[in-house]
């Protein structure tokens, strides 16, 4: 847990109109502490969703049984994540639920790291975006086991498990499609390649978050770089892989500016919902 | 458990028993409710017609998958996506050990798959109707998995022991699932007039294609009497079917939903509901392979190994590299166990 706060510095982006912006540097009261605190388990709760919502696009197409077994685990617990996330997100602003906030809300109003969303391409693509993925949030959940909040704090010591095993399943593909064969080698490569503009998005700290260190709630993004960097260069190591170096980054999922294929994944996520205005599930 | 000593394979100590005395304790180990074994001798055409029969049963697990796969990404409620979700990976699972226990009577998974994909092998009909709505999920999981329980719970006491034993752990999670189907369909049927609506026009597509998942009619079931001679199947497909019709009924009005029979009534005599006529032209086409979804169902499994094939590939030659050879790697193994 990170217990100083960092300035946001050149990563702060002007938030979007949606939002609730408290003035930066004025002490939380609770009312304010609780809203940042909404859309801190909000962020984080997208981003499992999102990913979760992807990798279900396997379910039945992956390389092997075992494999659409284990892809789609790991979519079940992050989906678990989400729910407990968003529960408590919608808990906080004392309106809705984990299905108004996943099922009525419009793209804008999302607030997962563009990451989380880019198709799933071949497994190649998959298995990148998950190393890259899981590993951040087995680092940021184990930081958040100190949040001065008892609910965050309460959630990661089980969802922390899930983390790993996802960081396990994701390196032991990347190390045998890195060294396997000549073609599953230049697809690993090719999709680390495809991931990497979207990096330095997962440790940029936005407004809230960086409000939310200072009350020590929330994990400073920034702080958990050099333990991601050693933990996914030594899984490239392994696996023979180049460190990606892309001329572009991406920016904006936090403050609800997506990809343009954020908008038909929500359109197919919300669908029957909406279809059926009023209804109980 | 079968004794061994009263059909031991040919080549065991104690063998030198002639072709007639194995058929004959075959025979007599079947006829006492004995379970036979991967390693017991049995005729070649018991074993045919079990890796028939399971492979078409764990063949079932794995392409069942598509329909209900197809609704995960668009499930109305978290809570009902983690439902469908856990369901469709229980199904994997139950292909996986179905593939067990063929491969106990010598065959192997790449083997059957190459068949399934060939279509040298089939599925059950079933999964060859388009899951058209959300209410086709819970429509699924009342009658196709009733369907399959009531099929399904007397292979628990079926006389090939692997087959059994992966049947009660299939059954288990399968009545789960039911439970589960039933009480999405009833959520719906209580809930809005346009969802109540969406759950009676699931239950009037699947009641038919689900009362065909028991085969044909008894006159006309090739393989029925020699699979009840050897104990594989218990009761009839008519009389399950029957079976199934007077579970559903009650259900269905407990439901709130009618089942799409105008013959349907109770029969005081019989103490059973009679029910109308099968569509056994339809049944047949589908079988045929011209059902409404048959071609994608297994496109989309040939897809799905073929877009993996570089993927095992990489896995085999990552294997290659990092272990020695089976043959030491199992002497390695032995070595470690003794």
């Amino acid at each position: 847990m990170a217990t100083e706060a960092t300035a946001a510095g050149d990563t702060a982006v002007v938030d979007a109109p949606v939002a609730d912006v408290a003035v930066e540097g004025i002490p939380h009261d609770t009312a304010a502490l609780e809203r940042d605190t909404a859309r801190y388990a909000l962020a984080l709760g997208d981003d499992a969703l999102i990913l979760c919502q992807r990798l279900s696009g396997w379910v039945t197409r992956a390389p092997s049984i075992e494999e659409d077994l284990a892809l789609s685990n790991i979519a079940l617990d992050l989906l678990g994540h989400a729910r407990t996330l968003l529960s408590y997100s919608a808990e906080l602003t004392g309106g809705g639920d984990e299905d108004s906030l996943a099922f009525t809300r419009t793209e804008r109003q999302f607030r997962n790291v563009l990451l989380a969303e880019i198709p799933n391409g071949d497994y190649a693509v998959t298995i990148a975006r998950q190393l890259c993925l899981a590993h951040h949030t087995r680092l940021l959940y184990t930081a958040l086991a100190g949040s001065a909040d008892p609910v965050l704090a309460a959630f990661v010591t089980k969802a922390v498990q899930e983390s790993a095993y996802h960081c396990t399943h994701a390196e032991q593909w990347a190390v045998r499609l890195g060294t396997g064969t000549e073609e599953s080698h230049r697809r690993m490569q090719a999709g680390l390649d495809r991931v990497w503009p979207y990096i330095a998005e997962l440790f940029a700290a936005d407004e809230v978050t960086a409000r939310l260190v200072a009350a020590g709630v929330a994990v400073d993004p920034a702080s958990l770089r050099a333990d991601w960097d050693a933990a996914v260069g030594a899984v490239l190591t392994r696996a023979g892989l180049t460190l990606p170096k892309p001329n572009w980054h991406s920016q904006g999922g936090r403050q609800g500016l997506h990809t343009e294929g954020f908008g038909p994944l929500i359109a197919e996520l919300q669908a029957v919902h909406r279809q059926y205005p009023g209804g109980t599930w | 458990m079968a004794t061994a000593a009263a059909h031991p394979a040919p080549g065991s100590a104690d063998g030198g028993m002639s072709a007639e005395a194995y058929e004959a304790a075959f025979e007599a180990a079947v006829a006492a409710d004995e379970r036979i074994e991967p390693r017991d001798w049995m005729p070649d055409a018991y074993r045919a017609s079990l890796v028939r029969q399971i492979a078409q049963h764990a063949h079932s697990e794995i392409i069942g998958m598509q329909p209900e796969a197809n609704w995960i990404t668009r499930a109305p409620s978290l809570r009902r996506k983690a439902i469908l979700m856990a369901k469709v990976q229980d199904e994997a699972g139950h292909g996986l050990y179905l593939y067990g226990a063929a491969e106990t009577l010598g065959t192997s998974r790449d083997e059957l798959l190459d068949k399934l994909h060939s279509g040298r092998q089939k599925y059950s009909s079933i999964f060859n109707y388009p899951t058209l709505t959300w209410a086709d999920v819970g429509a699924i999981g009342w009658l196709v998995d009733g369907a399959a329980i009531t099929n399904q719970v007397p292979l628990c006491r079926c006389s090939y022991g692997p087959y059994a034993r992966a049947m009660v752990r299939v059954c288990k999670e399968e009545s789960f699932h039911q439970r589960q189907g039933y009480e999405l369909l009833l959520a719906l049927s209580r809930g809005t007039a346009a969802q109540h609506e969406m759950a009676q026009d699931a239950v009037n597509r699947w009641w038919w294609p689900s009362l065909m998942m028991f085969g044909p009619p008894d006159n006309e079931s090739a393989h029925s009497a020699q699979s009840m001679a050897w104990k594989i199947k218990r009761f009839s497909n008519d009389e399950l079917r029957q079976r199934f019709v007077d579970i559903c009924v009650p259900q269905a009005e407990s439901l709130g939903l009618t089942l799409p029979d105008p013959d349907l009534r109770w029969n005081e005599e019989s103490g059973h509901w009679d029910f109308g006529v099968i569509d056994w032209t339809e049944f047949q086409e589908v079988l045929k392979g011209n059902g409404p979804c048959n071609a994608q169902r297994i496109t989309q499994r040939r897809t799905a190994h073929e877009n993996g094939s570089w993927v095992r590939e990489a896995a085999e030659a990552y294997a290659r590299k990092h272990h020695s050879t089976p043959t030491a790697a199992g002497a390695e193994t032995r070595k470690a166990t003794v």
